[in-house]
């Protein structure tokens, strides 16, 4: 009796001690995210992981907000041609280009005290010129010819070309000039020495509301406030991004309280957030944010089926993409009708679109010459049945779900469609990239608001052996108004025909359909309902850029 | 002896040799490079941006050439950066060996502290009720899924209960030793209870075959107590084959416990080797598998040591 009871106070004693060990104070606020960042460098690889940490720690000249529009952040006005801060010109060759001035904040400094100036500017561009630098996305500093710097804090940048967006340096990532100086001496050797990877503390190489205090690889990171950041005093003493790349882990590490929230950017598909929500609504608060990241199915036009228009109209008549939504995804995740948002100023929703109407699919592919159907698949006058392959990325669980849909709406209408679906470093390392897919490959694709779809819809962009397997016009693509479309909307400064120009190259893209839109993705954030002030971008630019403004409500 | 030590010697650096070029070869040989995988979603990085990027990794040379590189710079003792992690990879091999050597130390430990004498007890009374449950709960231990045994774990001792953390490898900051242990409980118990049933198994019938043979019934006959004839006679011969699965374990013991890892969002080496194989991180991936190689290599020869120690009618020339 005595030592049963002995063992049962030990018991609970040893419980009591490890839940009492489990509290987490609240001015601390633990992110779940799926990933751990490759590198801390902000211009080096593209990372949504590294994106979402240093959007904490750093702040860009300037960026999208939660409503698409551009803003600035570390400078004091946006340049237009209107305010004169941007002044068309001739670049010293000849070409049409654009001098663009910005004055940095007069109150930033890095987070160890030196005051963020224009060396920081010219140190950065030097850097960002460099081909041997390892820079992932260099097309801002290509362009980028010149920088004047007027004083510490007001400089002119210089563009070789007049493009729309003129004022977006979103990607001009700037670089503490006095601790990057030195590791940049050997470019080639740059990657391997910057101290945003060998001295990741050093708290010189952050400008945001918080610097990075600790970091475990694979672990965690943790931030803490920057002491000379000029902004609203973040509320939290500490964030801690913990990584935890299983999604049911992950869940499980939300409702034990090993962590408060998890990112929309890097955590919950859709359907487990609202399976989620459904078991646990009450306990958490659910976000969802309709987001640039357009899930598409691309169809290859070297197939002879596909290269028939009416073949592509009739795959996506035969589609209830509406009942999908609602059915795997609530409703939250809307329907795309071309690969333009319609949250984005440039989207035209007048352009005609493709209700589902399986008897219009069936009458298209009649006259397609698929007038025959034997064992519930259509053929042709040679007897060739209707079949199609669809390829998309192995084990990501929503997509395989929507795929197994398609294929059944698809055979309902007499089309044979199989699932060969490949592990991701496959499907873009050869199948897509390479393009040898032979029917269709459903993937995504992130943007930015107002987006050129240059590299992906551009005839110039085909992937060919030819050209060495560059471009991302996965379909092989070749329009001779879209080309012309293209390369004026990129130059066309006035809104209104610009947004002329878009809706046109809308109506192409659903007239000629070389890819099947499906859904923008949503994201999904699941918060603890004490957190206040979280608002989702929906766009590349991560909902951290604005942490100060996160507090318990 | 020193001779059969030098030959194993001579034959490990052989393995390692091939293995090193079989391992870069068939990376290779995979689809696409870690390019390809950072433009797959990010239209904005132009064809311009790849070529320049391959190029400045040496992407674009013949993989022969790549591996030749490779060797001459390994063999200096440079073994290059982690493109995925950014740094050194020694650097980057440490922090997750260690972490791995306390998740799959332990597990190992307390397998074989569970093991050997429930599978002893087992085999001393076969086809008895102690045996049928003890074979009753292996199986049951080697058919459960990790995944299911661990996420099972985490909800009931982190998310019901609330004592345990359900997953990574410490607190944040310089966290006690304690502090620390608790993060291991869970996945270690998770291993254990999955690898204990095996073991259990291997201990029970080598066991039950020593004791069947004629010396043990000679002991018997002659009046040898019963604890006697089964750890004094017995044991030592049995331990001969329980020693070979232990030594590829050991192997195992570095090369890292993927699944587990990934539930339990524990860094060790298993996650890291597989996300380099699948990131294309070829220094990365390649010293690690040579790594777990080299050490299971090592396991087989202390197994073979461990032979003539159990068993001195076994000589090495």
């Amino acid at each position: 009796m005595t030592a049963r009871f002995g063992l049962s106070a030990v018991v609970a004693c040893l419980i009591l001690g490890l839940a009492g060990a489990a509290q987490a104070a609240k001015d601390d606020l633990v992110i779940g995210i799926t990933q751990f960042p490759s590198t801390f460098h902000p211009s080096i690889d593209a990372m949504a992981a590294k994106s979402y940490v240093l959007a904490m720690t750093r702040r860009p000249f300037t960026t999208f907000d939660a409503h698409w529009k551009l803003v600035c952040l570390l400078c004091t006005e946006l340049p237009a041609i209107e305010n004169g801060l941007a002044k068309p010109e001739r670049t010293p060759d000849g070409k049409r280009g654009i001098a663009v001035t910005y004055t940095i904040r007069p109150d930033a400094f890095w987070g160890d005290g030196v005051p963020v100036t224009t060396k920081d500017v010219l140190f950065t561009w030097e850097v960002g010129r460099n081909p041997k630098s390892g820079l992932t996305n260099i097309e801002l500093y290509r362009s980028l010819y010149k920088v004047d710097a007027a004083d510490d804090k007001t400089f002119t940048l210089h563009f070789d070309k007049l493009s729309f967006d003129y004022a977006a340096i979103n990607d001009f990532d700037l670089l503490p000039a006095h601790v990057e100086k030195a590791p940049f001496a050997n470019p080639a050797e740059y990657r391997h020495r910057t101290a945003f990877d060998t001295d990741t503390l050093n708290e010189g190489l952050y400008l945001g509301p918080y610097v990075i205090a600790e970091v475990k690889a694979g672990s965690h990171v943790v931030l803490e406030p920057n002491p000379r950041w000029w902004g609203p005093k973040p509320h939290f003493r500490r964030i801690v991004a913990r990584v935890i790349e299983n999604t049911a882990a992950l869940e499980a590490n939300l409702l034990s309280g090993s962590i408060d929230m998890i990112a929309g950017e890097l955590g919950l598909t859709l359907d487990q957030a609202l399976a989620l929500e459904k078991r646990q609504g009450g306990r958490f608060a659910f976000l969802y944010k309709p987001s640039l990241v357009y899930e598409h199915v691309d169809l290859n036009l070297d197939n002879p089926i596909l290269a028939d228009k009416r073949v592509r109209h009739a795959l996506i008549h035969a589609l209830d993409r509406e009942a999908i939504s609602k059915q795997l995804f609530a409703g939250r995740q809307p329907v795309a009708h071309t690969s333009v948002n319609p949250l984005d100023e440039v989207y035209a929703d007048d352009v005609p679109r493709y209700p589902y109407d399986p008897k219009r699919a069936v009458q298209l592919l009649a006259e397609a010459g698929w007038d025959r159907t034997r064992n519930g698949i259509r053929s042709n006058a040679k007897g060739e049945p209707l079949t199609l392959e669809i390829i998309t990325t192995a084990g990501n669980r929503t997509r395989e779900l929507v795929q197994q849909v398609l294929q059944s709406q698809w055979r309902q209408v007499g089309i044979d469609v199989r699932i060969r679906n490949q592990p991701a470093r496959v499907m873009f390392g050869q199948s897509v990239t390479q393009r040898q897919f032979p029917g269709m490959a459903m993937y995504a694709w992130m943007s930015s608001p107002e987006n050129v779809p240059r590299t992906t819809l551009h005839s110039a962009h085909i992937p060919s052996p030819a050209n060495g397997y560059s471009g991302q016009n996965y379909p092989g693509f070749r329009d001779a108004e879209m080309d012309d479309l293209i390369d004026r909307i990129e130059v066309e400064l006035d809104f209104e025909k610009r947004k002329a120009l878009w809706r046109r190259l809308q109506e192409i893209y659903v007239e000629e359909l070389p890819a099947i839109p499906l859904f923008f993705r949503a994201d999904a954030f699941v918060l603890p309902r004490w957190l206040k002030g979280v608002e989702p971008t929906g766009h590349q630019y991560p909902t951290t850029l604005w942490v100060e403004n996160w507090h318990p409500g | 002896m020193a001779r059969f030590l030098l030959h194993r010697l001579w034959q490990s650096l052989l393995v390692l040799a091939v293995m090193s070029f079989v391992i870069y070869g068939l990376m290779g040989l995979m689809p696409g490079d870690p390019i390809d995988l950072m433009i797959s979603s990010n239209p904005n990085v132009t064809s311009e941006d790849a070529a320049r990027l391959r190029s400045l990794y040496g992407l674009d040379k013949p993989i022969v050439e790549r591996y030749g590189n490779w060797l001459q710079a390994a063999l200096s003792g440079d073994l290059g950066y982690s493109r995925a992690y950014a740094r050194p990879v020694p650097e980057v091999l440490a922090p997750a060996l260690v972490n791995t050597l306390w998740l799959l130390g332990s597990t190992l430990v307390l397998s074989i502290l569970i093991a050997l004498p429930v599978g002893i007890l087992a085999a001393a009374r076969p086809y008895s009720r102690l045996d049928y449950t003890v074979n009753l709960l292996a199986f049951a231990g080697i058919s459960v899924p990790v995944f299911w045994l661990g996420l099972l774990l985490i909800m009931v001792f982190a998310v019901m209960l609330g004592v345990l953390p359900a997953g990574g490898t410490g607190a944040i900051g310089d966290a006690g030793w304690w502090e620390r242990l608790r993060y291991l409980i869970l996945p270690v118990a998770t291993l254990t209870l999955a690898s204990v049933g095996g073991h259990t198994r291997y201990v029970r019938s080598a066991m039950i075959e020593v004791l069947r043979q004629d010396y043990i019934r000679m002991a018997r006959a002659k009046g040898v107590g019963r604890n006697r004839v089964l750890f004094r006679h017995a044991l030592r011969n049995a331990l001969i084959p329980v020693v070979t699965v232990l030594a590829l374990d050991f192997g195992f013991l570095f090369s890292g416990a993927l699944v587990t890892e990934t539930i339990f969002a524990y860094p060790g080496m298993g996650k890291m080797i597989f996300d380099a194989i699948m990131g294309n991180d070829f220094n990365l991936a390649l010293v690690a598998l040579l790594f777990a190689t080299l050490l299971t290599l090592a396991g087989n020869l202390l197994a073979d040591l461990a032979y003539a120690w159990l068993d001195p009618r076994i000589s090495y020339r």
